[in-house]
């Protein structure tokens, strides 16, 4: 269905593209000759896949929520169990692939900016296994709110930099990732985290998240001998839900990618493009982007570090364009209220983004027959979010 | 004619190297911009490059940074930006060149802009983030409306780069001196004359090279090498401790009127 998207500059339909500095440019045109050169590869194609059994734990599960959907009363809701994945969360799927990516390419560091400090996580576990000297860009409000996680990484060996400026969040740390990147292009590869910045990240990273969608697409088969009705993901840069849906392009199936309503829209105060937001340039792509008549951007909010971010993957726009994909928001409390709902029906933790896309099946299963059936894919665990949300309930621990 | 190309023949003919200073416009407020650009003009700038402030300044070292924060907090914007060059071209006529990002740019709408700023008395523009491949309704509406475009190449340009980036450009070639961001430290050396002799085997166009020059002797350094020399951060640190700049800019000129 969409064959020419990306063209050969990654342009989706209008979005996408390269918008970085010129000293960036031959690096990303090595980057995207390495990518199309490994990716049929046979020795790295066989490496990856052995590592996401043996070392990730691939197929993650995918598991039928039943007292969950027995509770909501309509359609049955299937887990996608990404937050079993070593690590914690989708991130690592892409990461560990970037860095053994890096390490055949010949580079000797790579870097990478974190919010939820999954991302960095993963990153990080990937530099230690592989052997590469690692570097993770934080914003200080997230260092905050997620310090479990930056004391991982640096138990993991890697060097977590403090990011100062602007809004100190994940759009920050990418700034300052690109800053590093630009100054040492030559030994270095930059691992983004999402389907998010030039070409070809938003290809490459979807790719390696694409897995997701393969497994899951097969194990519902099994389970219930026809597909779902219904997909459901968050949408932080749009990476995990790009993963799950990616193998279901071709089929009917209704997906939803869920943004932070954080305080509501109205508030301002919030990380929902396509509800706030308009075209913009931002980061290395065109895409929605939440920013003021003048163009420079707004700051955002989400009690999600991971959703918390000013722009999205430019193939969402796409898809969204077309008609493939909806976009809806939860807000911080739907997401919270999900956040204890999935923990005491279930006896699962999740991540407050999980906990997002977990709103969007509490909203939409009771209307759904019982054959029916929705996909929600869980990124992540909720370990890292405990104290946060210990800290929101007034909870001293 | 363009302003620009016009000040670059004039110096090549005396055998001179063009001095172009940056500062960010609205820091600490657009009167004193006002104040600064007579000070460069008068202190013997050839060329002067103007920041418009943006929220997200990726190609910035911290002291340009923070100069881009104390500018939009001041509520600085492009559209006023250019009225306050309309302003300044009542009083003078040298080369204006506005430095920013390419979303305020693409917010404001790519034809108003080159339109507005054609009318107000810009005379190119350089955008960072604005590559020559992701740039051509810019660069046909520039043409057009003859304003000039300046892209940049860099020390880890390759040839398909440099032939690319050199036909994009007018008015002259930003050269960008060290692999890194605006106000790093500068190293003068081979990889720099060879990217230099290799961009100079692709064109006339004059090339101006920028980036981490602080001092006199690296501007005289660098003028060797070059057609023009570009100092932002150091001036933009004197502005930021409220220093006087003249006398810094006036001790650049007179190292690039030092024959080497
Ligand atoms: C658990 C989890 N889910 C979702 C996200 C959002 O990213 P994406 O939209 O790329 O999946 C993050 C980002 O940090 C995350 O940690």
């Amino acid at each position: 269905m969409n064959k020419k998207a990306p063209d050969n500059k990654g342009h989706f339909g209008v979005y996408g593209g390269r918008f970085v500095p010129e000293t960036l440019m031959p690096a990303l045109i090595e980057l995207e000759a390495a990518y199309n050169k490994y990716k049929k590869d046979k020795t790295f194609v066989k490496d990856l896949t052995s590592l996401q059994k043996d070392y990730i734990g691939r197929p993650t599960p995918l598991y039928f929520a039943k007292r969950l959907s027995e509770a909501l009363g309509g359609a049955k809701i299937y887990l996608k169990r990404e937050d079993l994945c070593h690590t914690g969360a989708h991130k690592i799927n892409n990461a560990l692939a970037q860095a053994l990516l890096a390490k055949k390419m010949g580079k000797s560091r790579i870097i990478a900016e974190t919010g939820a400090g999954q991302h960095g996580v993963a990153t990080a576990t990937g530099a230690a296994l592989v052997g590469l000297e690692c570097e993770i860009y934080m914003g200080s409000e997230d260092i905050r709110r997620q310090s479990l996680n930056v004391f991982r990484m640096k138990l993991l060996g890697a060097k977590v930099t403090e990011v100062n400026v602007g809004s100190r969040t994940l759009k920050d740390a990418i700034n300052e990732a690109l800053r590093d990147w630009t100054t040492n292009v030559r030994d270095t590869h930059y691992v983004l985290g999402t389907v998010f910045g030039p070409h070809p990240y938003p290809v490459m990273v979807r790719d390696f998240q694409s897995v997701i969608g393969k497994e899951a697409r097969q194990q519902i088969l099994k389970a219930e001998g026809k597909l779902p009705d219904c997909l459901i993901a968050c949408v932080g840069g749009g990476s995990n839900s790009i993963g799950l849906f990616y193998a279901f392009l071709q089929d009917n199936v209704r997906m939803i990618g869920v943004e932070a309503g954080g305080h509501g829209i109205e508030s301002g105060e919030h990380a929902a493009r396509f509800a706030g937001g308009s075209l913009g340039v931002f980061q290395g792509c065109k895409s929605y982007l939440l920013q003021n008549d003048d163009g420079n951007v707004l700051g955002t909010h989400s009690v999600s570090a991971g959703l918390d971010y000013a722009s999205v993957g430019p193939e969402h726009c796409f898809l969204r364009d077309v008609k493939k994909i909806e976009y809806t928001y939860a807000t911080d409390d739907e997401a919270l209220k999900a956040f204890e709902l999935l923990s005491k029906t279930e006896g699962i933790i999740p991540a407050l983004e999980s906990a997002h896309a977990v709103t969007e099946a509490v909203k939409t299963a009771p209307a759904m027959s019982k054959d029916s059936i929705i996909i929600v894919n869980l990124s992540g665990r909720g370990d890292k979010d405990v104290q946060e949300v210990a800290r929101i309930k007034g909870i001293e621990l | 004619m363009s302003r620009i190309t016009q000040a670059f023949n004039k110096l090549k003919k005396a055998g001179r190297k063009a001095l172009i200073p940056y500062i960010m416009s609205g820091d600490p407020s657009l009167e004193d911009t006002k104040r600064f650009i007579a000070d460069l003009d008068e202190a013997g700038a050839d060329i002067i490059e103007l920041g418009v402030p943006f929220s997200d300044p990726l190609a910035d070292g911290p002291t340009i940074q923070r100069a881009h924060e104390r500018a939009l907090q001041r509520g600085t914007t492009l559209r006023k930006v250019l009225t306050f060059v309309r302003e300044i071209r009542q009083t003078s006529q040298i080369p204006l060149i506005l430095m920013t990002y390419y979303n305020p740019v693409f917010k404001f709408g790519i034809e108003a802009f080159v339109k507005e700023a054609v009318s107000a008395g810009v005379d190119g523009v350089i955008i960072p983030d604005l590559i020559p491949d992701e740039a051509e309704d810019f660069i046909k509406l520039a043409r057009q409306h003859k304003l000039d475009t300046i892209f940049l190449l860099a020390p880890t340009s390759t040839p398909d780069r440099i032939k690319k980036v050199v036909k994009a450009s007018t008015g002259f070639i930003y050269y960008v001196s060290i692999t890194g961001i605006t106000g790093a430290k500068l190293t003068v050396g081979d990889p720099m004359k060879d990217t230099l002799t290799s961009i100079k085997s692709n064109t006339d166009k004059p090339i101006a090279v920028g980036f981490g020059i602080s001092n006199p002797e690296e501007a005289a350094e660098v003028a060797k090498l070059a057609d023009g020399v570009i100092v932002g951060s150091a001036i933009v640190r004197l502005i930021a401790e409220g220093k006087d700049i003249k006398d810094f800019v006036r001790s650049i000129k007179e190292s690039l009127e030092l024959k080497g």
